[in-house]
């Protein structure tokens, strides 16, 4: 038993899937909200994108910017760590959804600033929707991987 | 509805006594004043037309107010060949024989007509009773004219198309491109991909009835077929009519019993005619309020007529004429209770009892049988008169139980058999009716019928709405509204009351499809929830009586305009303000816009909608911005220049927006300098985005609207743009690029000005590509309006800047709303999928309208989520909130109300073939942006290939292998090709990107009408112009050509053909055109002589120019921006400009429409 990299990136990934679920959880709501009329969808997406706008304060940029982004770049972060970990069993599950990140801002609206979500077009049916639909399949993945972590993580301790 | 049509018409055969209250008013009225409720509510609604009845009051009723547009149209057709007295001649029963040609239909024999007198005695024998029946309907007939010809495909005089089978144009298959579509969940394909099972729900009887017409031979006529044997038989008859009910069938000659029996359909239309002329009557007379007197008694003359008319089938009809206005009537209008889901064949047991109560609730059984009628070709059995069983039936109510008994054998209407009528397209080449269009309508009772809101403020793709989605689906045809909301109007009710009264729920406005429960409740029709009466809602302004909340106007009438109160304020109104933001660069100088919008600005100055508050203001820019103070009191304007364009600021805060009143001396004074003040300017950058920044903050407080001049790439500040256009690749048939936005910059620009209530207007004058994608952005998220005059220069190109004009002073003049929104609710279950618009969308139903102007339409989708199949109706409600140019907050409000069907046949009966047409391109518009152009068109074939397939699949047992769509929608394939070969759409030809862009513009936000005459011009041919089925307008007489197909061998050299493209007239000369056309309507001694750039015909006293320029006054009327004319001779440079509308022909990159069919075809049997 011994506290090797490959344990402490299940660790961490551990503990950061934790908040990705949080994150799809959030979006969830958020979209849910969207589409049931309680907001209007220019703050909608002033939330879920992060905006440099002068008028929203750092404070505000700051929760924002802990939606859309940095999810991506969490899961990218922990990504990296475990190919730096040879884990390749984990990394190979977790590329679909690293190259269905990259396909998504790639593909998105133009935009001037980061994000994803365009205020004018997010209130289309379908979108909305998808969005919807991306939010509850993130969640998905992102409990069965927690679960596979901690698996993992018990797996690396048990085993070294 | 266009008004003025129908009231010309009126005079013209002779109503005119009928004036006040139904469109008396007799120009199309712009921004005409709306005058507060009480003197202009009409007795029975501007609206309230069905067709179903406009036989009776046509001649000899002219109280009768309902007397449609479409009605009107055709039976004067032929009118004033008729002796006053008859009965206003339908079209001719010739196109109903198969006449072995596919020629166009010969003039009608009027001669018929005219020996049938209107004035039947009261018992007349039914046979002639029938007669009359067909000349009701008309509209139908003549649409349905060729499709019922069964012609051999090379009959005499058919189009020969050049059978080069070019189909591989359309590039990708179908079976590649669906499912992308649905992953991508894109608009285009909302519907699920697989093909639908074929749909074993279709009615033996239907299918039998279709058959025989396939076959076109009058078949061994099943009961339910006899109508159609008798087309056949009835052609070489001159008095046909006359004949019909002895020699139909099986229907014995004095129409009683067995007839009521087998033929149910028909006397079911009947029931709620009869009832309609009560109500029709009763709701004449008891909203004949004060201010027309005459009324009441035109209206009981109208409900005396109706008696007339029933009592000349049946004697014992009488009673029915009592319309006494029963309390709970509203019970059975909207009779919550109905068995819906029964088929139409079985109603006959429901209705059958109601009759032998009172008339009032003779109704319901319409509302369920849902199909037919609401096709734009009213089918057969309409022909027959909803009126002509009745007076069979009704006598005999018990009869009514037997025949439903035997509805089961008799299967499905008539009225649909004829909308779905299968056509051949490979076959049948005349479909074009001899006049645009009219919308179809819904079937639902004529009652409601006449309340039901106008077709051209809100129309919907199908008339019938589908049950489920699965059934829609199955259909293959997007469900949507188009919406007009804002247009102008000439008769609008407005209400001035305390309490708006809504439904506690859903909100909805209180409308002519309610319930009332009892006096004192109400039931809402889109959520169903139970709602009180308002005790100031039981007195009735109209007839100054308390009690009758069913007499008030919101229930009579589907569009109502409410002032609001400050409830529904969240600020106080704002004032009218307008800014102006002129581009001042070297290259606007050079095109020489500016004087020409100074003088008329300056021309108009006293037309601008507003009140005392108006302010105005303005502001110019080249590389820098510059602001002029126009404060009361100065000298002359002072201009301020801001040359900061990173980071504008406004230099002076209360100045720079002024009262028009207050400084009107100033602002005069500077529209007449500004012109020369910039003429030396040698400054060739545009800061347009820090101009817009700039008016963004000098707005922000008040909102309004900002109209700007553009006439080159914004190159400086934020904002600017590169040119994104290949000249090389203008033509390419690959794809096309740089459809949408380059930078967002716009787009977030719009949504704070929308925010803050600020609309944009945009005027691109270019000569050059100036990135129309991106800067049309900031139009089309703040509810603004886009114009693009391509290659726009003040002397070498006149009719560009006669168009400026012209537009121009219609922009200036025209109404606006300010601070507007628009909510769209619809019954539960159904829901909104997309919008298509300038606007921006806040939430689900609701779009946000920093202005809102009367020439803008709307697109929206619709899905359906429940079941509908607890409600016989479903309806829609759109709410339009907006400040008036006077500072008033008022609410326009328009329901639509439709037949909710259960049978696939009846979704098809039902389909609006140009509001689908029109929804279908904002759909591919969508996404053409959203994906790729060639994704878009492959998206519109397959929109055709899988409803043909679709009608295939439902039709099991149809024989023929060809091209089969059901007659309704027999135009769909040629409009979806001509869609094709729109500049937005098209590829191969050289197209220049902004003007694809503007076009894709258009086709979001112009109103159907003029989307369809841009889709699909109107051809006509002038120089042989017969007075037959002419108007008569006050003292002109309005000839009405026939529609021409829109393919090169319909011209003929020696003709003078006109097309009506929408913006632009046409007039196409030909070589060998007669010399007396040239001479009296072109004022030129030969053909040689007339010059190649006129563009306008000269006002000269012959004859035949007062009727052409007759003719084209008439077309012009009921549009909104005046079109420019150009003549095209045979051998001139622009003659491409006109053959290009010739979307029947191949060009060298798009295929004829015969290719197309071929091509449509081969992709269903894939």
């Amino acid at each position: 038993m011994a506290f090797t990299f490959a344990a402490f990136c299940y660790m961490l990934a551990l503990l950061l899937t934790a908040a990705l679920i949080f994150f799809a959880i959030w979006h969830i709501i958020a979209f849910d909200e969207l589409k049931t009329d309680y907001k209007n969808p220019i703050d909608q997406c002033n939330t879920l994108n992060p905006t440099i706008e002068k008028v929203k304060k750092i404070k505000r940029v700051k929760i924002a910017l802990k939606l859309v982004l940095p999810e991506y770049l969490i899961h990218f972060f922990f990504c990296v760590m475990f190919l730096c970990a040879a884990e390749w069993l984990t990394l190979f599950l977790n590329l679909p959804l690293l190259a269905y990140h990259v396909w998504r801002y790639t593909s998105r609206p133009v935009m001037s600033c980061p994000g994803l979500y365009d205020p004018t077009t997010i209130m289309n049916a379908d979108i909305l929707a998808y969005c919807q639909k991306e939010g509850w399949c993130k969640l998905a993945f992102y409990l069965l991987s927690f679960f596979y972590y901690l698996y993992g993580m018990i797996y690396v301790l048990v085993s070294s | 509805m266009s008004a003025p049509g129908r009231t010309n018409l009126r005079g013209s055969v002779g109503y005119s006594q009928n004036s006040t209250p139904n469109g008396g008013a007799a120009p199309p009225c712009q921004n005409g004043p709306l005058q507060t409720y009480p003197p202009m509510y009409p007795p029975t609604g501007y609206y309230g037309a069905p067709p179903h009845h406009q036989g009776y009051p046509g001649v000899s009723a002219p109280g009768k107010a309902p007397v449609t547009n479409s009605a009107n149209y055709y039976q004067s057709n032929q009118q004033h060949h008729v002796a006053p007295s008859s009965y206003s001649a339908g079209p001719p029963p010739q196109p109903y024989a198969t006449v072995p040609s596919s020629a166009p239909p010969p003039p009608p024999p009027h001669a018929q007509y005219s020996q049938q007198p209107f004035q039947q005695p009261p018992y007349a024998p039914p046979g002639s009773y029938y007669a009359q029946q067909p000349y009701q309907v008309s509209p139908a007939q003549l649409h349905q004219q060729p499709g019922l010809v069964a012609a051999p495909a090379s009959g005499p005089g058919a189009p020969i198309y050049p059978s080069a089978p070019g189909s591989g144009h359309y590039g990708t298959t179908r079976t590649t491109t669906a499912p992308e579509a649905t992953q991508m969940g894109a608009p285009l394909h909302h519907y699920s991909a697989a093909p639908p099972p074929p749909t074993a729900a279709l009615h033996p009887g239907y299918e039998a009835a279709a058959q025989m017409t396939v076959n076109g031979k009058g078949c061994a006529a099943g009961v339910q077929n006899s109508s159609h044997q008798h087309y056949d038989q009835s052609h070489p008859a001159p008095r046909s009519y006359n004949s019909y009910s002895g020699g139909g069938a099986d229907r014995p000659a004095s129409g009683t019993l067995s007839a009521s029996a087998h033929s149910s359909p028909g006397r079911h239309q009947g029931t709620p005619f009869g009832f309609a002329a009560d109500s029709g009557a009763s709701s004449a007379s008891a909203a004949a309020s004060g201010p027309a007197g005459a009324l009441t008694s035109s209206s009981s003359d109208d409900d005396d007529e109706d008696e007339d008319e029933e009592a000349g089938g049946d004697s014992s009809s009488s009673s029915t004429g009592s319309a006494s206005p029963v309390p709970n009537n509203y019970d059975s209008l909207e009779g919550g209770s109905y068995p819906d889901s029964m088929p139409p064949s079985n109603d006959m047991t429901n209705q059958a009892q109601p009759y032998s109560n009172y008339g009032y609730q003779g109704m319901p059984p319409a509302y369920q049988q849902g199909p037919a009628q609401p096709t734009d070709a009213p089918p057969s059995q309409n022909l027959y008169g909803p009126s002509g069983y009745q007076p069979y039936s009704q006598p005999f109510p018990s009869l009514s139980q037997l025949s439903a008994a035997l509805g089961g054998l008799s299967g499905v209407p008539e009225l649909e058999v004829e909308a779905l009528r299968p056509v051949n397209l490979l076959q049948e080449r005349n479909l074009l009716p001899p006049r645009p269009l009219e919308a179809p309508e819904p079937d639902i009772s004529s009652d409601l019928k006449k309340v039901n809101c106008s077709p051209q403020t809100f129309r919907c793709t199908l008339t019938s709405m589908p049950q489920t989605q699965a059934l829609l689906n199955k259909a293959r045809l997007p469900l949507g509204l188009l919406l007009h909301p804002f247009r102008d109007l000439q008769q609008l009710p407005v209400i001035t009351s305390n309490t708006i009264v809504r439904c506690r729920s859903c909100r909805t406005y209180i409308n002519p499809f309610v319930t009332f429960l009892d006096q004192r409740r109400w039931k809402c029709n889109l959520c169903y929830r139970v709602n009180d009466v308002p005790d100031e809602f039981m007195y009735n302004p109209v007839t100054r009586s308390y009690g009758e909340p069913h007499k008030r106007p919101e229930v009579q009438n589907s569009t109502v305009e409410f002032i609001a109160s400050s409830d529904y304020m969240l600020r106080p109104p704002q004032p009218a303000v307008y800014l102006f933001v002129l581009d001042v660069s070297h290259n606007a100088v050079e095109a020489g816009y500016l004087k020409r919008f100074c003088d008329s600005l300056l021309e108009n100055l006293d037309k601008i909608p507003g009140d005392t508050r108006t302010r105005v203001g303005f502001l110019t820019f080249d590389s820098t911005v510059h602001f002029y103070n126009l404060t009361e009191g100065l000298s002359q304007p002072q201009m301020l220049v801001v040359s900061d364009i990173d980071d504008v600021f406004i230099p002076s805060h209360d100045s720079l927006m002024v009262n028009l009143k207050e400084s009107r001396e100033l602002v005069k004074e500077l529209l007449t300098s500004l012109p020369a003040m910039f003429s030396q300017s040698r400054e060739t950058h545009s800061a347009l985005g820090p101009a817009l920044q700039a008016a963004f903050k000098l707005m922000s407080p008040t909102g309004g609207r900002v109209s700007v001049f553009q006439t080159q790439l914004p190159t400086l500040g934020a904002g600017k743009l590169q040119s994104r256009e290949d000249p090389n690749q203008r033509s390419s048939a690959k794809g096309v690029q740089h459809l949408g936005p380059a930078t967002d910059f716009y787009k977030k620009l719009a949504l704070d000005c929308s925010g803050q209530q600020i609309g944009v207007d945009l005027f691109l004058l270019s000569s050059q590509y100036a990135d129309l994608a991106s800067l049309a952005c900031i139009a089309k998220y703040s509810a603004g309006s886009v114009f693009y005059y391509p290659s726009f220069h003040h002397v070498h190109n006149p009719a560009q800047m006669e168009k400026f004009r012209r537009d121009l002073e219609r922009y200036l003049t025209r109404k606006i709303g300010f601070e507007a929104v628009m909510r769209i609710r619809c019954t539960k279950g159904l829901s909104i999928h997309t919008f298509h618009g300038n606007f921006f969308v806040r939430s689900t139903d609701l779009l946000s309208l920093a202005n809102v102007n009367p020439d803008s339409a709307f697109a929206v989708q619709m899905s359906i989520d429940d079941s509908l199949a607890d409600s016989s109706l479903a309806c829609f409600q759109a709410a339009l909130l907006y400040t008036s140019s006077k500072g008033k907050r008022r609410i326009r409000v328009h329901t639509l109300c439709l037949p909710v069907v259960s049978q696939l046949s009846d979704v098809f009966a039902g389909a609006d073939v140009q509001a689908i047409t029109c929804l279908l391109a904002n759909m591919a518009i969508d996404r053409s942006i959203s994906c790729s152009l060639s994704d878009a068109r492959d998206a519109v074939v397959n929109a055709a290939v899988d409803f043909a397939s679709a009608y295939r699949s439902s039709v099991s047992n149809l024989q023929q292998s060809g091209l089969v769509v059901p007659a309704v929608m027999r135009l769909f394939p040629l409009y979806v090709l001509a869609l094709l070969k729109q500049k937005a759409l098209r590829t191969g030809t050289s197209t220049r990107l902004d003007e694809r862009v503007f076009a894709m513009c258009e086709f979001k936000t112009q109103p159907l009408p003029q989307l369809m005459r841009m889709l699909h011009p109107d051809l006509y041919r002038l120089d042989n112009m017969s007075d037959q089925g002419a108007l008569h307008l006050n003292d002109a007489v309005v000839p009405q050509p026939r529609l021409l197909h829109l393919s090169a061998e319909t011209l003929s050299r020696d003709g003078a053909f006109l097309m009506d493209c929408g913006s632009v007239f046409y007039l196409w000369i030909g070589k060998g055109c007669g010399e007396t056309f040239i001479r009296d309507v072109l004022g030129c001694p030969s053909y040689a002589s007339v010059p190649s750039n006129m563009s306008h015909i000269p006002e000269l006293q012959t004859p035949l120019s007062e009727r052409v320029r007759a003719f084209l006054d008439w077309l012009q009327d009921n549009r909104a921006f005046s079109s420019t004319f150009h003549v095209v001779k045979d051998d001139s440079s622009a003659k491409a400009a006109f053959l290009q509308h010739l979307v029947e022909d191949r060009t060298e990159s798009a295929s004829s429409y015969h290719d197309f069919l071929q091509h449509v075809h081969q992709q269903m049997s894939k």
